[in-house]
């Protein structure tokens, strides 16, 4: 992590509203931040009451919460550097208050060898102004054959396991993957689809698709592999994470899992939390994603879900595309869309717009990812890494998809009205963006 | 409606003819009555008319069709057009040519009207936005195709006489079918009902929810039908992925004399080509009286040309032509 602003040795940041989903925390006050760390919090930190010697920042009475993590981040580095880097994606993270990325292995090379666990973190290091932590690939070259050396690119930094946008298809090879995992107590991440049952589709299967005349992909290809792989995890006890549910059906065999005690957890893109299967249009390929926008009725079961708790965490999938992969036929066009920048706003919207908690919201990017990851960071008490950030939750303002930081611009929110941003954050006690 | 109005004919309020959808009865009606001039037209000996002297149009096919083609390339000579055709192979586009830089170098040259055939779903709609002029869809990928729809109803018009309360069952291959989406809309909106018939491998996902009554018994579905329309089902598709075989495709799916007898006596037949004769329909039915398979061929050029004319009106300074 590269951090450009020098960082002040003593900070109080006062006059907040405290959140912090961790410790459950909703208060007025402040927060001392000392070489980086987070000294003290709570009601009786002021302008008055801080350090003589600390740099003082007023927030207006916003709110200050925990930087965001997001657990879903492809960042084009190594290898497609022309959508996005790692500085990029970072400033783009930054702007929008997420203060930890965890970036998918599905580059070029391949995030499977040590090696280059190691690029990752000393690019980042050197050009990101936030905190990265690389997924590594679970199979050697993502081609779902041979398992990577999961012990040692846990020991190099790799802070979980996937095949990204590829699910593992074949279920000996699955639960052998789990089965050693287990040692490590490494985190097993999947994207759910089964590619046979989705082959040829591209978008969810149903009345818009058959309109529209475009192959569908069903629910049903993302809840097999979903109850495929709780069955392995009952068989194996190793901990499990579905990487981004779309559907009721999955949610509802989660749910059942998590019942049952099984080491289970689930995420879900803030995409298929806010938009559905209609936002497509007329064949617009910015809401072209994997796994599809679903019915309606999917996208208020996954709020629902969330505010219900089956639904750990809140990820932005932030995938950057060239315009000139997604300037195609919808059939021919690439999927993804970036995020990273927006998923506060658009996480806001939920509060706002569907009853949902904010401090339920919060935690889904925040507690819970530092939890199922085991970050220090992701919660806002004494001794915890000071990385902050302070968003006012209300006032309105307009995506323009060019002043977006990200080095694409594939946003499926362009124009879009949202209330409420990130004004400043901070990483490590450092300020890495503050609205202009 | 300006001053001129009743020199340019009949009004369409649309620059472009996309699909069915977003165009209403009444703007298919008024397609239909102006094609009937023109079948007129075509069966004289001068079949030549100045609507589009000094027009350009370009047919930009993506997808291979001789029928298609030529039934516009026919609609625009016949109606004082330029025309040229440009067949773009897939293999080329793949080259690296994106569809938006064929429709931006296409742009450059000025044309007034596109005719557009893609493989893909969306992709003339996506080429509409880009380019200039007007543009016609002549089949997107599984999507729509407009000016087939268009002949399939004026060839009932012509025999039928009406639309309201008559049974129209659309059999085969639905799922991967443009004209069944088309002729769903477009018969839908003009009162017919619509019933589909077809293996259920070959339907799309809620394909009841499209207004149409679904059927996988064929003798069933053509039960008191007044027309029967059969679609084409590709020889890839009857090798075991969607249908076992051919024979066996034939047998529950293909129109004989034997399954038409389970529709009204009266009822007609129509295919928009081409043919499998022996896979979905038979040789017998494909060239009996009651088939009006070669009749729809010829309602082509002049739908072809009716639509070129009420978007004609559309084109800038298009009052300098008339």
């Amino acid at each position: 992590m590269h951090l450009s602003a020098a960082t002040p040795a003593n900070a109080a940041l006062v006059n907040a509203r405290l959140i912090d989903p961790a410790s459950g925390r909703d208060e007025t006050g402040g927060v001392l931040i000392r070489n980086g760390m987070i000294a003290d919090i709570g009601p009786h930190i002021s302008a008055k009451s801080a350090p003589r010697n600390a740099n003082i920042i007023e927030c207006g009475g916003h709110i200050l919460a925990p930087g965001l993590i997001d657990m879903r981040v492809f960042a084009g580095e190594p290898g497609a550097e022309h959508t996005e880097t790692l500085a990029t994606a970072s400033q783009a993270a930054a702007a929008g208050g997420v203060t930890s990325m965890i970036c998918m292995p599905n580059t070029n090379p391949v995030i499977d060898e040590v090696a280059l666990v190691d690029f990752i973190a000393r690019r980042a290091r050197d050009t990101a102004v936030i905190r990265v932590h690389p997924m590594a690939a679970l199979s050697r070259g993502l081609l779902g054959k041979e398992m990577t050396e999961i012990g040692l690119l846990s020991e190099a930094g790799a802070i979980a396991f996937t095949d990204g946008v590829k699910s593992i298809t074949d279920a000996q090879l699955f639960r052998r993957m789990l089965t050693y995992a287990r040692i490590f107590g490494a985190l097993v991440v999947q994207h759910t689809e089964d590619p046979d049952l989705a082959r040829g589709g591209v978008m969810n299967e149903g009345l818009v698709a058959t309109r529209l005349g475009l192959p569908g992909i069903p629910a049903a290809a993302e809840t097999i592999l979903v109850e495929r792989d709780l069955r392995l995890v009952e068989l194996t006890g190793a901990r499990y994470h579905a990487a981004q549910i779309s559907c009721a059906d999955a949610l509802e065999a989660i749910a059942s899992a998590k019942a049952k005690g099984l080491p289970v957890t689930c995420g879900v893109s803030i995409n298929h939390l806010v938009l559905n299967e209609n936002d497509i249009g007329p064949y617009r390929t910015f809401f072209k994603m994997s796994p599809p926008l679903r019915r309606e009725a999917d996208r208020k079961s996954l709020v629902e879900g969330l505010a219900d708790g089956i639904i750990d965490v809140i990820v932005s999938s932030h995938d950057p595309q060239d315009p000139d992969t997604k300037r195609h036929p919808f059939e021919e066009a690439a999927y993804g869309a970036i995020g990273v920048e927006t998923l506060l706003p658009a996480l806001l919207s939920l509060v706002h717009n569907e009853g949902i908690a904010l401090i339920t919201a919060l935690g889904a990017v925040t507690a819970r990812p530092a939890e199922i990851l085991k970050l220090d960071t992701g919660r806002m008490g004494r001794g915890a890494p000071a990385d902050l950030v302070l968003f006012d939750p209300d006032t309105p303002w307009q995506v323009d998809a060019d002043a977006l930081k990200s080095k694409s611009k594939n946003t499926p929110f362009e124009d879009k009205r949202f209330q409420g941003r990130a004004l400043h954050t901070i990483v490590g006690g450092a300020s890495v963006f503050q609205l202009s | 409606m300006t001053p001129h109005a009743s020199h340019k004919g009949p009004s369409f309020p649309h620059r472009h003819l996309l699909g069915i959808r977003g165009i209403s009865a009444s703007d298919i009606n008024t397609l239909l009555d102006l094609s009937e001039k023109y079948v007129k037209l075509n069966q004289q000996v001068d079949k030549k008319r100045d609507t589009l002297r000094g027009r350009t149009q370009i047919n930009l096919f993506f997808e291979s069709s001789t029928r298609t083609q030529s039934s516009f390339e026919l609609a625009g000579k016949r109606l004082g057009a330029d025309v040229v055709n440009m067949s773009v192979r897939t293999s080329s586009v793949k080259k690296g040519e994106t569809l938006i830089d064929t429709a931006m170098t296409l742009n450059a040259m000025h044309p007034d009207l596109l005719i557009v055939r893609h493989h893909s779903a969306g992709a003339v709609e996506l080429l509409a936005q880009k380019v200039g002029c007007s543009v016609i869809n002549a089949g997107d990928g599984a999507h729509e195709h407009p000016t087939q729809a268009l002949l399939d109803a004026l060839t009932i018009k012509r025999h039928k006489g009406r639309f309201e309360g008559l049974n129209v069952a659309i059999c085969g291959d639905i799922l991967h079918s443009r004209v069944a989406r088309s002729n769903i809309l477009c018969l839908g909106a003009l009162g017919a009902r619509i019933r589909l018939i077809a293996p259920a491998t070959l339907l799309p996902a809620d394909a009841e929810k499209l207004g149409a009554e679904i059927f996988t018994d064929m003798r069933e579905g053509l039960e008191n039908c007044d027309i029967v329309m059969m679609l084409r089902l590709q020889s890839e598709r009857m090798r075991g992925a969607f249908v076992p075989s051919p024979r066996e495709y034939f047998h529950f799916f293909g129109l004989d004399r034997e399954k038409l007898a389970f529709a009204r006596p009266d009822a007609v037949v129509m295919h928009p080509g081409p043919m499998n004769r022996g896979v979905e329909i038979s040789s017998l039915v494909a060239d009996h009286p009651r088939s009006l398979i070669r009749e729809q061929v010829e309602m082509g050029v002049a739908v072809r040309m009716a639509v070129l004319e009420a978007l004609s009106h559309h084109l800038p300074n298009s009052d300098e032509v008339i």
